[in-house]
């Protein structure tokens, strides 16, 4: 554990947009699933192959002499994923009822609560934005060339789980914010915006910059799982590197850093 | 209250009961519902703002790889349209009724007479899948002004052949409406052929409104009445559409 000073690492505009986020995206996760759950598959191009087969994922049930049976096809390779996805409690639906809000099947609720947080999202984004654009903090997170070269070590240093406690931010912790700041989300909320009709109308390059309407909901949802990826790293992270420290840094700014006896 | 303190426990909640504690957000009077949707006016002005004067993408022959999925109501019971449509919608009608100063009722032989626009156009259902198909008919512009709406009108209100439910008081049949902006667009037509054939009952026969800036549910099939008013609060359950009244966006833009 660290023994060295208490430094003021997250300013209040940082501590702010990590939480509304952090709920915000909860929200988002679950209400899409109940969105996906209208439609589950995804596909690439503009349209949906109903005559064709363009679907890169789909989740569906079929009835077998055993019952009902739930079918996950990934790519072309068919998997039984009854319990889980397809059939859940014996009832049809792609994603079960635990991880979709609300739980029951209900598209209209499903999207009005995941508009409000895009909202919500979209909105301290770029409030937080503007306030690390003006008091530097933005500077801290963009990964420089020295990052880059400090990488192989940062690697090395993570895999032996001998984590630094600076006032600045590591080499893969830099990349893995900018990742999600300036890369995930944009993707999320863009790939959001052009399956819009709307939005297509008024932007016509939006989707077509994705590779069509089907094929950004698609991007859409891999986003998705790269956002959960990186919420599991987070948490282990936290864990590692030490939780009240790392959740008192967030939760009140002030952060242990290593004194020279932790060098 | 209760409403506030259940979604404060959600979160703590969750793990063990699934995420029941936000079902109540699916009823129609429910506050929590009524927080989680207090940005529909933010977002229809969004995007009013953002579309303007804008024309939905065309699309070419060449990205019409499949006919166009049915959905909703694909083939209404009523013993009037069944008889209709065994006779090839010989006795059809559209009538344009409500604010307007020459009320029409029109043949189908009138509304193709009537110069077309055929327009090939991607088709976003609120589910999720898309679909491209060519779409052929009297633009809605063309047929208002010829029944000219007074200056009161504001909506124009589409009445349906269909009936998805019956209810107690009967057969609900689906209604929906679009404001004058959306009504007067170039491209929101009244179509009666889809991929160059007459249009099937599947997909609306003998006539469906287009509104290509909108989702799916908008795009009533199966009209038979239009009508100009002032207001959509008689209508329905009052928010003006058949989905809308059952917790959809009446402005379907996203």
């Amino acid at each position: 554990m660290p023994h060295g000073p208490l430094i003021y690492r997250h300013r209040l505009p940082t501590r702010i947009a990590h939480w509304v986020w952090a709920v915000s995206l909860f929200f988002l996760l679950l209400t899409g699933l109940q969105i996906f759950n209208a439609f589950p598959s995804l596909h690439i191009g503009r349209e949906s192959g109903f005559d064709y087969d363009n679907a890169i994922l789909a989740i569906g049930a079929v009835e077998t002499p055993a019952g009902l049976r739930g079918v996950t096809r990934i790519l072309g390779a068919e998997f039984d994923t009854t319990g889980v996805l397809g059939v859940s409690r014996g009832e049809v639906r792609a994603f079960p009822a635990a991880l979709t809000i609300p739980s029951k099947t209900s598209l209209a609720t499903g999207r009005i609560i995941h508009f409000f947080f895009a909202w919500l999202l979209v909105g301290t984004l770029i409030l937080w934005l503007a306030a690390s654009a003006l008091n530097g903090h933005l500077r801290q997170l963009v990964p420089t060339l020295a990052d880059l070269r400090a990488l192989p070590r940062d690697i090395a240093d993570h895999a032996r789980l001998r984590f630094h406690h600076a006032a600045n931010y590591g080499a893969l912790q830099k990349l893995a914010y900018a990742f999600v700041l300036f890369l995930a989300l944009p993707v999320m909320i863009l790939t959001g915006l052009s399956m819009s009709p709307g939005v297509t109308a008024a932007l016509p390059w939006l989707p077509e910059l994705f590779g069509g309407r089907q094929t950004a909901r698609t991007i859409h949802f891999l986003t998705m799982l790269a956002l959960l990826g990186f919420f599991a790293v987070h948490m282990a992270m936290i864990i590692l590197a030490g939780p009240v420290n790392e959740m008192r840094s967030i939760l009140t700014g002030w952060y242990r850093t290593d004194g020279v006896s932790d060098a | 209250m209760l409403d506030r303190r259940r979604l404060l426990l959600g979160g703590a909640a969750l793990a063990l009961s699934g995420c029941r504690v936000f079902d109540s957000a699916t009823e129609p009077e429910s506050r929590l519902r009524a927080l989680f949707a207090s940005h529909e006016g933010l977002t229809r002005a969004a995007q009013r703002a953002l579309i303007g004067d804008s024309l939905a993408p065309e699309y070419s022959e060449a990205d019409i790889r499949q006919g166009q999925r049915p959905n909703g109501s694909t083939d209404p019971s009523g013993a009037g349209y069944r008889r209709m449509a065994a006779s090839g919608f010989a006795d059809y009608r559209l009538t344009v009724t409500g604010l307007v100063e020459a009320p029409q009722s029109l043949s189908l032989a009138a509304l193709t007479a009537l110069p077309s626009r055929t327009q090939i156009t991607r088709h976003d259902c609120v589910e999720g899948w898309s679909c491209i198909a060519r779409w052929q008919g009297v633009p809605l512009g063309t047929v208002l002004r010829l029944a000219r709406p007074k200056l009161a009108a504001r909506y124009a209100v589409f009445h349906c052949f269909d009936a998805i439910e019956r209810g107690l008081s009967g057969e609900v049949f689906y209604y929906e409406s679009i404001d004058l902006i959306e009504a007067f667009h170039p491209q929101t037509i009244l179509a009666y052929a889809m991929n160059g054939m007459p249009l099937p009952v599947a997909n609306g026969a003998p006539l469906r409104l287009r509104v290509e800036r909108q989702l799916g549910y908008k795009m009533a099939k199966y009209v038979h009445g239009i009508e100009l008013v002032d207001s959509l609060a008689a209508l329905g359950r009052g928010r003006g559409s058949y989905w809308a009244d059952r917790g959809y966006e009446w402005y379907a833009g996203i």
